[in-house]
């Protein structure tokens, strides 16, 4: 275990300096009134500048990155992020503009800005494009307010309910209920897919539409989704598109020529810009031309040879986020659209299928696969034939770090008992999911033959499992000091 | 890999979207290119910006312009950092774990409050979101009461949250540049779920938080600050205002301009929030052999929980500029923020001087901390002088310039933009 950085403090050890000043002293006491003044510094960490790098670089060695190793975490799309596109949102000309430098001087990002909506709009079939949005459930949140905002300019306000599938990620309920609608869980059938029968039922003139992934959380393509279209449409609802799952289709078939009318993209699934340990991410948002009204505020617009950002849209939403979305994540997805061009994107969608499809095949046997048919870029494994030796998704996922492997994303999609959701994507070779299978049905012979040593696991990572209950009970959210 | 399938090609692998959802063309995008097309590309784009490193910026409005320790850039392309995912697998994950554990920890000392969130997506939506919590925590309470001196971009995004229908934002104008103190305290009743203010507001005003923390108080609500980071520094923090919620914009922490993103929304709370506070939370607890580990936290909050319970849909969040953060707080020290803070404000002081000098005048007289409005009859025409001069130029208001002051500015460069203004 290493030292927080306030356990290394060296007071006076930080040799941080500003220029010579030639502008005179003045105290800030004789400027701010003494009661807008703080009294005491804020505790900080006191380190020199080697003592904070070695700081950071160790942390840094007790994580797992793509960079590190095969991530096959489910409905995360965690592909290898090309460094030429770190690179290019590094350029001063990119990272060091001001949001509010006059448009003029910034006609290279707003040329990008314009350009990206284009081709997002191209690549999901849509009509309209915003990129403000921070992230996919931020994307959610913008998607569904437009909706509602449409349900309501047409005077249309019975509309208060939204379905989501029982399949669905937790963003979509929540995002629904942040908005301000009532959830409606739409069933899955035997085939995993959306109950049609179910949902023609809940289908009413108080539904204001349905939020679907597609592929589905299982990766299976909702094969029905232009009879779920139409039944969402008659009834007057909106169909509303979570992209997170967009890498399985990229190039082959388009949201919205499967009639969807709201759609958001993750550009740190599909479109390779890293998730930074979390964040930040960036979710677009796509619309249908009778939703395009209400896209927040601005849009990037062209004139002759001009772009500008255009804030005159009466009925838009209003905006979601400051300025123009995240800037930075969004030349990096930029860069990546024209490195592969439209052949390479859909390439990149093939192959992202071919080795979901490939794992799929090579671990059938050694683990319960309950949908065991053609998938899209991920599919969902269980731990049903370990269960008698008494081992669960959760040993087989830590036993994984003991092989050098990221866990896949497990316990989700909820409707999956024990479910183990893998996601290859395409930027593995057919050698690397060779050794991750090996790693897997090494795993299941551990289940039955020693099965205490999964159930244990791990036993090479940097800590044991960790006590989740007291972290929960007795939060300690920060240091204390000694 | 086809045959292992027992498959001949790859449109087989899409055989179950039907032959009329295929899109049955390629892609209207121009061919892919190579990395070396691409970087000339990108550099030509890059080449139609002006950027901050060759033009001396004095636009703050919310984004500023503050030097990035060397140390800071090379470590955040630490990759293990930066190509990792949200850390729910802590056996793998402990060093990004502890690193927004230490993050909290000095959030919740610039800030004053007990607990903080591992961030939010910027200023804007965190004041959102805490707004949003004040609604939900209040059981029926609907009003926020903000005045208009909060950041223009911020009550638009509070206004398209409250879309929503769980809060009602109660703008109160403003007078003579600051807080309208009475008819806020007379906009303040029984069913304000929370009163915000701004600190500096975003015409770089010092306000008196006091009076407001009193009256939202006496009537049971939570006071919301929505602070400026680097200001903590010298100015009094959220927590000895007596805020119960503070937020704020964290990119002057070490986050590059970036034409307004990704940036950092921070959010801290006092202890009694603690179960109520959006997004994720690290906290320490023990592994299996007793040893210290970290761990997200109170997850029952989330929506991967909660789903349609739960009050916030916030999953990804802004890890690696939290971290960007941890990095700048810690490269700095706190002798270096409070020096950079010090600067920041005197160079502020040394323009108002020139300014005077050259027969400009401050639009409101009233205590600032590093960005103050100058009254200028046309504001765009000055803009575009200082443009014309190499200067990126202040943000325009009706009758002023809001300009920005940062360490990065140098009294020569100060001297400059007097000398035009003065002859606007």
């Amino acid at each position: 275990m290493s030292k927080l950085i306030f356990e290394k403090n060296i007071p006076g050890s930080n040799a941080f300096s500003l220029p010579v000043f030639d502008g005179g002293h003045p105290a800030v006491e004789t400027s701010i009134p003494a009661q807008f003044l703080r009294q005491a510094q804020p505790q900080l960490p006191e380190v020199s500048e080697v003592e904070a790098v070695r700081h950071f670089t160790e942390l840094s060695t007790r994580a797992y990155g793509v960079d590190s190793g095969l991530y096959p975490l489910g409905s995360c799309t965690m592909k290898y992020n090309p460094k030429i596109n770190e690179w290019g949102a590094r350029l001063p000309g990119m990272a060091c503009l001001h949001p509010y430098q006059p448009q003029d001087t910034m006609q290279g990002a707003l040329q990008l800005y314009y350009e990206m909506q284009a081709m997002l709009a191209e690549i999901t079939g849509m009509d309209s494009f915003s990129l403000q949005p921070a992230a996919g459930a931020h994307g959610e949140m913008t998607g569904v307010l437009i909706m509602k905002a449409y349900h309501q300019h047409r005077q249309d306000h019975k509309r208060t309910r939204m379905m989501v599938p029982d399949s669905a990620h937790g963003t979509n309920p929540a995002t629904a209920n942040v908005v301000g609608f009532d959830v409606i869980e739409i069933k899955s059938g035997a085939r995993g897919l959306v109950d049609l029968e179910d949902l023609r039922a809940k289908m009413s003139d108080e539904v204001a539409g349905l939020m679907l992934t597609n592929p589905n959380t299982l990766g299976l393509f909702e094969e029905d989704i232009e009879e779920i279209a139409a039944i969402v449409h008659e009834g007057g609802g909106l169909l509303y598109y979570d992209g997170a799952n967009l890498n399985g289709i990229m190039g082959v078939a388009r949201p919205g020529d499967m009639g969807f009318d709201v759609v958001h993209v993750n550009l740190h699934k599909t479109f390779s810009t890293p998730h930074g340990g979390g964040g930040p991410g960036s979710g677009p948002v796509g619309v249908k031309s009778p939703l395009a009204d209400f896209l927040p505020v601005p849009v990037a617009a062209k004139q002759g040879d001009t772009y500008r950002f255009d804030y005159d849209r009466p009925l838009s939403i209003g905006k979601v986020k400051n300025f123009y979305g995240n800037f930075g994540v969004i030349v990096k997805a930029y860069a990546y659209i024209k490195a592969l061009g439209g052949a390479g994107l859909k390439e990149a969608c093939q192959h992202a299928v071919l080795n979901a499809n490939y794992l799929r095949h090579r671990l059938r046997g050694a683990y319960h696969i309950p949908q065991d048919r053609l998938c899209k870029h991920e599919f969902v494994a269980t731990s049903r034939n370990q269960t008698p030796q008494g081992v669960t998704t959760l040993d087989i996922a830590k036993r994984l770090i003991d092989y050098g492997y990221h866990p896949p994303t497990v316990y989700f999609p909820l409707i999956v008992h024990e479910a183990i959701m893998i996601e290859p994507t395409e930027t593995e070779a057919r050698q690397r999911l060779d050794d991750f299978a090996a790693a897997m049905e090494a795993i299941a012979r551990e289940a039955q033959e020693n099965p205490e040593v999964v159930i244990q696991a791990p036993h090479n990572a940097d800590i044991k499992r960790v006590d989740e209950v007291t972290a929960a009970r007795k939060p300690v959210l920060k240091w204390e000091g000694s | 890999m086809l045959q292992t399938l027992g498959l001949s090609s790859l449109d087989q692998l899409f055989s179950d979207i039907q032959a009329d959802l295929q899109l049955g063309r390629e892609l209207n995008i121009p061919a892919g290119c190579g990395e070396m097309d691409l970087r000339s590309h990108l550099k030509e784009l890059a080449a139609r910006n002006r950027s901050t490193e060759d033009f001396p910026c004095f636009l703050g409005a919310g984004a500023y312009d503050h030097y990035i320790p060397a140390a800071l850039e090379q470590l955040l392309l630490r990759s293990e950092f930066y190509t990792a995912y949200t850390p729910y697998q802590p056996e793998i994950s402990q060093g990004i774990l502890q690193s927004i554990f230490e993050y909290q920890t000095m959030m919740c000392n610039l800030t004053g409050l007990d607990v903080s969130n591992a961030s939010l997506y910027d200023g804007g939506s965190a004041l959102a979101e805490a707004c949003s919590l004040a609604c939900v925590n209040s059981k029926g309470r609907r009003k926020v009461v903000v005045p208009d001196t909060v950041h223009p971009e911020y009550l638009e995004i509070l206004k398209t949250y409250s879309l929503a229908g769980h809060m009602e934002i109660v703008l109160v104008p403003s007078r003579k540049g600051a807080v309208d103190i009475e008819a806020v305290e007379s906009a303040i009743d029984d069913q304000t779920a929370a009163a915000v203010i701004q600190q500096p507001s975003f015409y770089g005003v010092i306000e008196d938080a006091g009076p407001i923390e009193k009256a939202i108080h006496a009537h049971k609500g939570l006071f919301i600050l929505a602070a400026e980071p680097i200001s903590l520094a010298i100015l009094k923090s959220p927590g000895q205002w007596g805020a119960d919620i503070a937020v704020g914009e964290g990119q002057p922490l070490g986050m590059s301009l970036s034409m307004g993103g990704p940036y950092l929304g921070f959010m801290t709370v006092r202890k009694s929030l603690m179960r109520k506070i959006p997004g994720r939370i690290v906290g320490q607890t023990t592994d299996g052999n007793g040893k210290i580990a970290y761990v997200l936290t109170l997850q029952a909050r989330e929506q991967h929980i909660r789903r349609e319970q739960a009050t916030s849909n916030i999953c990804s969040n802004q890890a690696l500029c939290a971290l960007a953060a941890s990095m700048y707080l810690t490269l700095v020290g706190p002798q270096g923020l409070t020096d950079i803070a010090r600067r920041c404000h005197q160079l502020a002081l040394y323009a108002r001087q020139a300014l005077e000098q050259a027969g400009l005048r401050l639009k409101y007289d009233r205590p600032f901390f590093n960005e103050f409005a100058v009254s200028i009859t046309d504001p765009a025409a000055a803009n575009r002088r200082l443009q014309e001069n190499g200067i990126i130029g202040g943000y325009e208001m009706k009758d002023a310039l809001l300009l920005a002051f940062t360490e990065k500015r140098t009294t020569a460069e100060i001297d400059r933009l007097v000398a035009i203004l003065g002859g606007v």
